[in-house]
């Protein structure tokens, strides 16, 4: 059983890398990678036909890529880098060999060929369909096939995520539970097989429409299920990327949960209050009672949001309290002030996660209100909070990442660490100007996915305000901005991996684990010292009798925005026509 | 420890809430209950609210009860050789719109200040009712008549644009739709 019990221990970390694991990761997040690249070419396309001084691209073009940069981004970037996440907080964290390397491969194997099958179908042209495909409007059979077959891989590498979970206990790897970012992991593998299941009851009946063996498929019991995909997709990367915010809070500050108990529950919640969360993308079709909007947006979705909010205090909350011990102790914001801004791990991570909350989560619970979605359905505003979401919350929590992975796991170095310190900033700030100026455009009206709003040439056109097609411009911008960002990002994670100077590793060499513990395990804290570090810090660090004050300030900014925009657009909601 | 490792204290969910922890549960919890509650409230007191009606149709059925419409309520024509007719239903009846590949039809005309029916569905694909600059949007489904009993409030000409993608014309579906005093 040689083969299978390989392991190195990083030098500079301690991680201990299963070689099987090790090289699953770096494929799986440099397929990601690729992806990455793909749609962010195609986003050039996608902004400056949507700029309308520039309306770069014709009609069918256009439709096009946007098609494509929504899967290839949405999907295929963001999935190939979970999976990688998934087998590092398995194998890595808990220190086991990695269950079933071979499945593992066959999984990254459908999943690239899934995505290669899909990205064809829609250079065919006769496929442009938007990622949501609704039918009856039919894309070619391949694309539904590539989707399929994506998942399938998607689902069988979730699977090996939890053979080696259970590898790991077997062999007792670890003491006691998992950690907290193998917990994230977990949620998140539970909820991506959910939503894999809901993926295959629509992709597959559709596919087989496509090929014309079943005659209809029912748009609103499409949307309903498609969604039930689409939505917890989205749960997933919320769950991944918390998982990384703790990750590297831990590494970079060494900080350690406020408690457990709160930031496991808050995970929890995720997986218990999904079901149905389908529905607020279903708040302006007609079919649907108001009882079964409201039931599934709220159970379904306030205590998901409840849980983010929560995440949203512990992670800086750990944060804070990890550098009020080591001395930053000072007001409120000294810890804030003296935290690593020029290391991109730390600052990818953090702009990340002010960019999810205030920008993606105020907003997504804005649209997610069964009235309100009525002022924001279909517009611009839609692709605004989720540039926020998944671009700023996930994106960028999972290119920080990369900053810490490439010398670690690669074993490389940063090739231009100048360009690394400044790239969360320039993606940050263009995507935050992105996701705002959309919102604002479709505040003002303007529809999402339309090649040309000045609607020149139609019979009946609409003519939109001077203040939209400024809001267009500055996105525009802003766009220009993020991909410049992006193409930091990429050229020097590829240049790193590929030509960066490799790390030299005094005394490397493979370890054998031996059947049983993997790695000599530190013994145990001794009781007396667990309490200290729970039950406070015997109220030398904080103020006001709380271990993270700033933080806890912060997030009083952070309710006093929500409550404040909340309301704001029920005003705006009580202008319009009354309709019932 | 920290979060890449085992918890110490193995029993880990026995373990105390920090303060700052509760508070902002509580606080975030109130908040929650808060966003779930304006939902019913709005549709008790509040004017928007969407609506449950709807009937499943078939195409033909609802292009038939469209044309009655348009042979008994129209008023006159435009869009120059499109012909396009401008219906001026009774205040109080049903207003048909029909959504297709690439137009809205017909041109409905409204008083303001009364109450119609406005059907809304569609002959093909999914389109998206997008009205302009109230900015209240709709999704248009084939096969479902959806009723939203609507009270213009304000004259003046507004616009149709459709929001849900629908294909290669889809920029080029949009049409008026006029309120008079
Ligand atoms: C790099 C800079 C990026 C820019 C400038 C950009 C820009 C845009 C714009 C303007 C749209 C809206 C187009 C429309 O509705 O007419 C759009 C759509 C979209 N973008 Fe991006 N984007 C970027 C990166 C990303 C990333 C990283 C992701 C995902 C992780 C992403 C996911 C999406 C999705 C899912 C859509 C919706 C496609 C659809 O409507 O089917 N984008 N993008
Ligand atoms: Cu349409
Ligand atoms: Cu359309």
């Amino acid at each position: 059983m040689a083969v299978n019990r390989m392991f190195r221990t990083c030098p500079t970390t301690g991680l201990v890398f299963h070689q099987p694991a090790e090289q699953l990761i770096k494929a799986n997040a440099v397929a990601g990678v690729v992806f990455l690249l793909i749609g962010g070419i195609l986003a050039i396309g996608v902004v400056l036909t949507r700029w309308p001084a520039v309306h770069l691209l014709p009609a069918d073009r256009f439709y096009q890529v946007l098609t494509a940069h929504g899967l290839d981004m949405l999907i295929f970037w963001v999935i190939f880098f979970e999976i990688a996440v998934l087998y590092f907080c398995s194998s890595t964290l808990l220190k086991a060999r990695l269950a079933t390397p071979r499945m593992a491969w066959a999984a990254f194997g459908l999943m690239v060929l899934g995505a290669l099958m899909n990205n064809y179908s829609v250079t065919r042209g006769d496929s442009s369909v938007m990622m949501t495909s609704y039918a009856p409007m039919g894309a070619h059979w391949t694309f539904y096939l590539g989707l399929i077959l994506f998942a399938v891989g998607a689902l069988v590498a979730c699977f090996v995520f939890f053979g080696t979970l259970v590898v790991a206990k077997g062999e007792r790897t670890y003491i006691g539970s998992v950690p907290l970012v193998t917990f994230g992991a977990i949620t998140a593998a539970i909820i991506a097989v959910f939503t894999i299941a809901s993926g295959a009851i629509i992709l597959i009946p559709t596919l087989l429409w496509s090929v014309g063996l079943i005659s209809h498929i029912d748009p609103l019991m499409y949307r309903t299920i498609w969604w039930a995909f689409g939505h917890s997709s989205q749960q997933i990367n919320v769950a991944a990327h918390i998982s990384v915010w703790y990750a590297i809070a831990a590494i970079v500050f060494g900080a350690k949960p406020l408690s457990e108990r709160v930031s496991r529950s808050a995970f929890l919640l995720y997986i218990l209050f999904l079901q149905l969360a389908s529905a607020h993308h279903l708040l302006a079709d007609p079919g649907l009672s108001s009882n079964w909007k409201i039931f599934n947006t709220s159970y379904a979705m306030y205590l998901a949001v409840l849980a983010s909010m929560v995440h949203g205090l512990t992670v800086p909350g750990a944060i804070e309290v990890a550098q009020r011990e080591k001395g930053y102790n000072q007001g409120l914001f000294e810890w804030l002030r003296k935290a690593p801004w020029g290391n991109p791990v730390f600052s990818g991570m953090f702009i990340s996660l002010i960019g999810f909350g205030f920008l993606g989560g105020i907003s997504g619970v804005m649209m997610g209100t069964e009235q309100l979605n009525l002022i924001t359905h279909n517009t611009l505003y839609v692709p605004g909070h989720f540039h926020a979401t998944v671009v700023i919350g996930t994106t960028l929590a999972f290119m920080a990442l990369t900053y810490f992975l490439i010398p670690v796991l690669f074993r490389r170095e940063i090739m231009f660490p100048a360009m690394a310190k400044w790239q969360p900033y320039v993606f940050g700030l263009g995507m935050a100007g992105v996701a705002l100026f959309l919102m604002a455009a479709g505040t003002l009206g303007v529809p999402r996915r339309d090649w040309d709003i000045t609607f020149a040439g139609n019979t009946f056109p609409y003519e939109f305000p001077g203040s939209a097609f400024l809001m267009l411009g500055l996105a525009g911008i802003s766009g220009l901005i993020a991909i410049v960002g992006g193409a930091m990002y990429l050229l020097n994670t590829v240049g790193s991996v590929f030509l960066g100077r490799k790390i030299a590793t005094p005394g490397f060499r493979h370890v054998r684990a031996t059947e049983g513990v993997a790695s000599a395990q530190k013994p145990v804290a001794q009781p007396s010292t667990v309490a200290a570090a729970i039950t406070g810090h015997g109220g030398r660090i904080g103020a006001w009798g709380l271990v993270a004050p700033g933080t806890f300030s912060l997030a009083m900014v952070f309710l006093v925005s929500f409550v404040l925009y909340y309301f704001i657009n029920w005003k705006y909601l009580a202008t319009v026509w009354p309709l019932r | 420890m920290s979060a890449i490792e085992p918890p110490v204290q193995r029993l880990w969910w026995k373990q105390p809430l920090d303060r700052a922890e509760l508070l902002w549960i509580v606080i975030a919890l109130v908040w929650c209950l808060i966003l779930f509650f304006m939902m019913p409230y709005w549709h008790l007191y509040g004017k928007q609210n969407l609506a449950n009606e709807a009937y499943r149709e078939s195409p033909d059925e609802y292009a038939k009860k469209t044309e009655a419409m348009v042979a008994k309520y129209k008023v006159r024509e435009e869009g120059g050789d499109l012909k396009v007719p401008v219906v001026h239903p009774p205040a109080g009846g049903d207003a048909y719109l029909i959504a297709r590949l690439w137009s809205w039809y017909p041109i409905l005309e409204l008083e303001a200040g009364k109450t119609y029916r406005l059907h809304l569905m569609s002959m093909d694909y999914l389109h998206g009712f997008s009205l302009q600059p109230e900015n209240i949007n709709i999704e248009v489904l084939p096969g479902y008549d959806h009723v939203i009993t609507v009270t213009p409030t304000h004259p003046g000409a507004y616009g149709i644009v459709c929001n849900e993608y629908c294909g290669i014309g889809h920029s080029t579906m949009t049409n008026k739709l006029y309120v008079v005093k």
